[in-house]
């Protein structure tokens, strides 16, 4: 009734239009979008944004970053821990090329991130002009969505419909390419209207009630029902629906690593971490419940293993945003499209109150199996190095599940998702589908300045950490306080891992020298120390974690030292092995 | 038993694609089979019936399991407005094929007018020098022509991509005014899994 009112007022009054250049409606674009920090690097092709900004420092925060790869992930970071769409600007040419690291990350791990770039003047595209390079074409496979702009009338319109292709439905990175001539081009700019509805984009499909009603007279006769749930419950903002259904069915919960604290790691629910280098009890029960129900997660390869040997036995019950993953791996017996966020609670409402004390006390058997052969002396060696697992147990005792844990990858990445505690959802930032070493560091970066009230504790290997080490000047400029940890085993871990077991011990380029990385951090005025004895570990962590600013902490840990349980290449998850 | 063997045997399916009229898009779909290392036996896209909306007809040889992925794959392209897939049992398709021959050994050598009516072509084009026969219809009858004017001088050859109606689709424009309206269409998403063999779900 309003609306109709509404829309003769805005028809009928003329609309006040104000003067203004593109790269103006960009900046005040971002700011109605609610951005506050940007992560970018000038160059030829983006100069007139960045002269804009010259007068925008007091309303948009602007991070120098080293390299455009740290933007793209401090721009992931900071949407991971925030929650919002994480900012992103690079030039044209080799700045756009930089991106791309970061943006395969974000579409496979669904990251909110708008990157703008600049490119060569209209006139010029396709002459192979200086800094010119087809970054459309080369970010297609790459984004969720993205689009050239070479008219500045364009500009307000585009980047409201990048926002909320960006955040709406499963979220995603957006590239908006601007031509230099729209950056300067002067046009008549109405003010900028957020886009909330794209005819040809469903972020997400309707609820079907049969199919909530099916999954809950299969969830309410189920024996064995076992749920795995994936970074889509956080994504979703669905943590407390979830909670609810977990409690209210009683059914054990086992996490996928980009899912890890959407419910507190201590809840009595949660059974642990799924996959290749998770716990033991959820991979073996995976082939025996009697009802799976996957919230929020895509069944990746390396939590599924072999597909043809996995969960044969249950009825499958997925719940997911994006209805291209239901049936992409797994069959799905009961389709439950829908954000989770609307599916849960009506799941929930269907569902009995019960418990399933045999069926958790069999996943805590397990626990104890893995207790005593692995993890006992993972976390409390007596004497040797020291190792991941127990350099990650006494950042637990100290931080008490409070921080925010950013990791690299490779082998400290899975032991620091298997070992640490997390209170909160949004607290841990890794690089799950594409597997980026260079991630940690500068998306510790990001998750800063997107979550300033909480540490953040960056746990990256020796080779990960020299991927992107350049963004130490990063934070020596921003004076962002960021705890860096690397677990120093002079390896390229995984990688001599695998060489170890599958390679008969043949190390082709695994062992990687350092250097010092004290001093290094010392150059870029960051306070740090090199801890290699059991007895300097509790005090060398709580110097870093009291240290106001950032600090960096190198561990030496065990050399030849192997993540376990482990479930090889092409077995089945029931197929773990413990060592 | 048998459907589940149904599913698995490739054969030519038909994938129409609403979509909006925008740069790039073609290579985002068209990137969707490549990325699978999958074939595009043929591709059409033109505007269709409805006003700044195109349609891609995209032909390939593959399993419908495969082919139900690919259209979901496309459909969450955000340009993307319909995906469907059919059978060729499901469409009526033609390919239109245009041949330049010379129009002297035709003229001298053939009864033009009986080959034009065996084969149901037309002559497009006479000249003194060359005459060029436009004929449509299935692969093998387009194939055949060409067996034909082979013989006599055939120069120059071309044929279009697939075009397909959908036997049993009501047209696109009341999809579209779905679409167009805030709330999404019932039907919008179908599962096609459950819906069309209720015997799969069991307690």
């Amino acid at each position: 009734m309003n609306t109709a009112q509404e829309e003769t007022a805005t028809l009928t009054e003329p609309k006040k239009t104000v003067n203004v250049s593109g790269s103006v409606a960009i900046l005040e674009g971002l700011i109605a979008e609610g951005t506050d920090t940007i992560f970018g690097y000038p160059g030829g092709a983006i100069m007139p944004i960045y002269d804009a900004l010259y007068d925008y420092k007091d309303k948009l925060k602007h991070i120098l970053v080293r390299h455009e790869q740290g933007g793209t992930h401090a721009g992931q970071g900071y949407a991971r821990s925030s929650g919002k769409v994480g900012v992103v600007f690079a030039t044209s040419g080799p700045g756009a090329t930089n991106l791309v690291t970061g943006l395969a990350d974000a579409q496979i791990d669904s990251t909110p991130m708008v990157c703008i770039t600049g490119q060569v003047y209209a006139h010029l595209l396709g002459t192979d002009a200086f800094q010119e390079t087809d970054v459309i074409n080369i970010t297609t496979p790459v984004t969720k969505w993205n689009y050239q702009i070479t008219d500045a009338t364009e500009i307000p319109g585009v980047l409201a419909k990048a926002f909320y292709i960006a955040r709406s439905g499963r979220p995603g990175p957006v590239l908006i390419d601007i031509t230099k001539n729209a950056q300067l081009q002067m046009f008549d700019y109405e003010g900028y209207t957020p886009c909330d509805h794209i005819r040809s984009y469903r972020p997400k499909p309707n609820v079907r009630k049969e199919y909530i009603e099916q999954a809950a007279a299969l969830i309410n006769s189920a024996k064995k029902p076992f749920i795995l749930f994936g970074q889509g419950v956080s994504l979703g903002n669905a943590e407390q629906e979830f909670k609810a259904f977990v409690e209210k069915t009683g059914i054990p919960a086992a996490w996928t690593i980009m899912g890890a604290g959407a419910i507190p790691t201590d809840h009595p629910l949660n059974v642990g971490m799924l996959g290749m280098h998770g716990n033991y009890g959820p991979n073996v029960q995976t082939n025996s419940c009697d009802v799976m129900i996957a919230i929020g997660m895509r069944f990746d390869d390396r939590v599924t293993g072999r597909l043809d040997k996995y969960a044969k036995q249950a009825k499958v019950i997925h719940l997911d945003i994006d209805p291209a993953e239901i049936d992409k791996n797994v069959k799905a017996d009961v389709p439950v499209w829908g954000d989770c966020k609307e599916t849960l609670p009506l799941l929930t409402a269907l569902v009995d109150q019960k418990e399933h004390k045999e069926w958790l006390a069999e996943f805590r058997a397990f626990d104890k199996t893995e207790l005593e052969t692995v993890i006992h002396d993972e976390l409390n060696p007596q004497s040797g190095e020291l190792t991941m697992g127990e350099v990650i147990n006494q950042l637990n005792e100290l931080t008490k599940g409070e921080a925010i844990i950013v990791t690299d990858v490779g082998q400290h990445q899975m032991v620091a998702c298997r070992y640490a505690k997390f209170n909160h959802t949004r607290s841990n930032i890794t690089s799950g589908g594409l597997g980026t070493m260079g991630f940690g560091l500068p998306a510790a970066i990001g998750a800063k300045f997107g979550a300033p009230d909480r540490t953040v504790v960056a746990v990256i290997g020796d080779g990960g950490f020299q991927m992107t080490l350049q963004e130490l000047g990063t934070i020596m400029q921003s004076g962002i306080d960021v705890k860096i940890m690397i677990l120093n085993n002079r390896f390229l871990g995984m990688v001599r891992q695998w060489q170890q077991l599958f390679h008969e011990k043949r190390y082709s380029f695994v062992d990687i020298t350092s250097p010092d990385f004290v001093k290094l951090a010392d150059s870029y005025y960051i306070a740090g120390k090199k801890v290699s004895e059991r007895e300097d570990l509790v005090s060398s962590l709580e110097e870093m974690l009291n240290h106001k600013g950032s600090y960096l902490l190198e561990v030496m840990v065990a050399k030849e030292h192997n993540v376990f349980p482990m479930v090889p290449q092409g077995s089945s998850v029931s197929e773990i092995r413990l060592k | 038993m048998s459907s589940s063997q149904e599913i698995n045997e490739k054969q030519e399916f038909t994938i129409t694609v609403y979509t909006e009229n925008q740069i790039g898009l073609l290579n985002r779909i068209a990137i969707i089979f490549s990325r699978r290392k999958i074939n595009i036996e043929s591709l059409n896209t033109s505007p269709s019936e409805i006003e700044h909306i195109h349609r891609f007809n995209i032909v390939i040889h593959e399993t419908e399991e495969v082919v139900r992925k690919l259209a979901r794959q496309i459909e969450k392209q955000v340009e993307v407005l319909k995906v469907y897939f059919n059978t060729n049992e499901d469409i009526i398709w033609q390919e239109m094929a245009l041949y330049k021959v010379p129009t002297d050994t035709i003229a001298e050598l053939v009864s033009v007018e009986r080959l034009l009516r065996e084969n149901g072509a037309r002559a497009v084009v006479i000249r003194k020098d060359y005459t060029v026969f436009e004929t449509t219809g299935h692969r093998e009858e387009t194939d055949k022509l060409i067996e034909v004017l082979q013989p006599y001088g055939l120069i120059e050859f071309v044929r279009s991509a697939r075009v397909a109606i959908i036997k049993d689709s009501d047209g696109f424009n009341r999809k579209l005014r779905e679409f167009e309206r805030r709330e999404p269409g019932q039907d919008v998403i179908e599962n096609e899994f459950l819906d069309k063999e209720k015997n799969v779900f069991s307690m």
